[in-house]
């Protein structure tokens, strides 16, 4: 199972950012797929990217919607925030387990080998704030003189678009390079910490920074698609304890908004069965002990 | 150790709170739709964001 994740991790990837005309064009995707939303955390502004950014989008709208307002247009986001909250209410964070692209860059670093380290608990607060602040509030209240509001998680934080097309767009058109200051400066340090703390944590910009993520950890407890613990099975050895790279402690938290149902747990911790995945209350698939092997934490 | 295998299995039911989600936000994505924003969406989506790419 571990491998059909990986395979589907970059599976998305590569449909994410399909577009490999770049070199030649020099700029982005310009189709109709971007229409799409993405449904993990890949800037639009990547070159190579068919599909839309939920999290940017909506900073867009968001900034925008006074403007839009005085021109009888009605853009509160509804469509994005409608696109994101059904793939929330069909599988939560299994999004960022299974379809982050970003999430997936972190996975690949965290296999570096070197000395690992827990992240604190009261961290993962963090990306609620950075959802609640730099995603809605900010570019809504702080607006220059003509009422448009700045995409403040992508322009001063988001180390994705930094990687995905800050970079590449600054390699493609040697003409934006004048414009680089303190602004990217601060974003490509801010990308290097993640991307070097990703190299000795697991997924610390998941579990500490990322909006999308705070967003889909909302649905811990209603999506669709989610883990099941049988309480009567469990004997609390805590071996799924061990193998989460979410740091989630499953026997005593089953509906925790930071599991991204990686399945770790269920196929490579848990040797008596108490851990399934379920579909709406139905379960769906037992331990799966011939591709991983048990009781190895 | 493991208890259940002498015990009757708990019957699960189809938890109906997913689908309620759901369809409350497809109704929202349809509202959405309905006021044209997906083109305004398409529209940004289709030009370098400087400000996203931390250069604007």
């Amino acid at each position: 199972m571990e491998a059909a994740r990986k395979w589907i991790q970059v599976i998305v990837a590569i449909l994410t950012n399909g577009s490999w005309s770049f070199p030649f064009t020099k700029t982005l995707y310009q189709g109709p797929l971007k229409v799409i939303c993405a449904p993990g955390l890949n800037c639009y502004s990547c070159p190579a990217a068919t599909t839309y950014c939920p999290m940017g989008s909506i900073q867009q709208l968001l900034g925008g919607l006074r403007f839009a307002l005085e021109n009888g247009q009605y853009y509160f986001g509804f469509s994005v925030l409608g696109s994101i909250g059904v793939l929330g209410g069909l599988f939560g964070r299994m999004i960022c387990g299974w379809a982050c692209p970003f999430g997936f860059i972190q996975e690949l670093l965290h296999k570096i080998p070197s000395r690992k380290f827990r992240i604190p608990r009261m961290l993962s607060h963090g990306k609620y704030l950075f959802l609640l602040l730099f995603v809605v509030v900010l570019p809504l209240v702080l607006v220059d003189e003509f009422g448009s509001g700045s995409p403040w998680f992508c322009k001063f934080v988001c180390p994705a678009g930094t990687l995905e097309a800050g970079i590449p767009m600054l390699l493609l058109q040697p003409n934006l390079r004048s414009t680089i200051g303190l602004l990217f400066l601060n974003k490509f340090v801010i990308m290097l910490l993640f991307l070097t703390w990703a190299v000795f944590s697991s997924r610390p910009f998941c579990r500490t920074a990322c909006p999308l993520g705070a967003f889909y950890a909302l649905f811990s407890k209603v999506r669709l698609i989610k883990l099941h613990l049988d309480e009567a099975k469990c004997t609390n050895c805590k071996a799924c304890h061990h193998v989460c790279p979410m740091g989630v402690k499953f026997n005593e938290s089953p509906n925790d908004p930071e599991c991204i149902t990686c399945l770790a747990c269920m196929n490579k911790a848990c040797q008596f069965d108490a851990i399934s995945l379920e579909i709406g209350g139905i379960p769906l698939a037992v331990p799966d002990r011939g591709l991983s092997p048990a009781g190895k934490p | 150790m493991s208890q259940t295998s002498h015990e009757p299995r708990k019957k699960r039911t189809l938890r109906k709170a997913p689908f309620v989600v759901i369809t409350a936000f497809l109704l929202l994505w349809l509202i959405g739709v309905a006021t044209g924003e997906p083109a305004r969406v398409l529209e940004q989506a289709l030009q370098v964001c400087l400000s996203c790419i931390g250069i604007g």
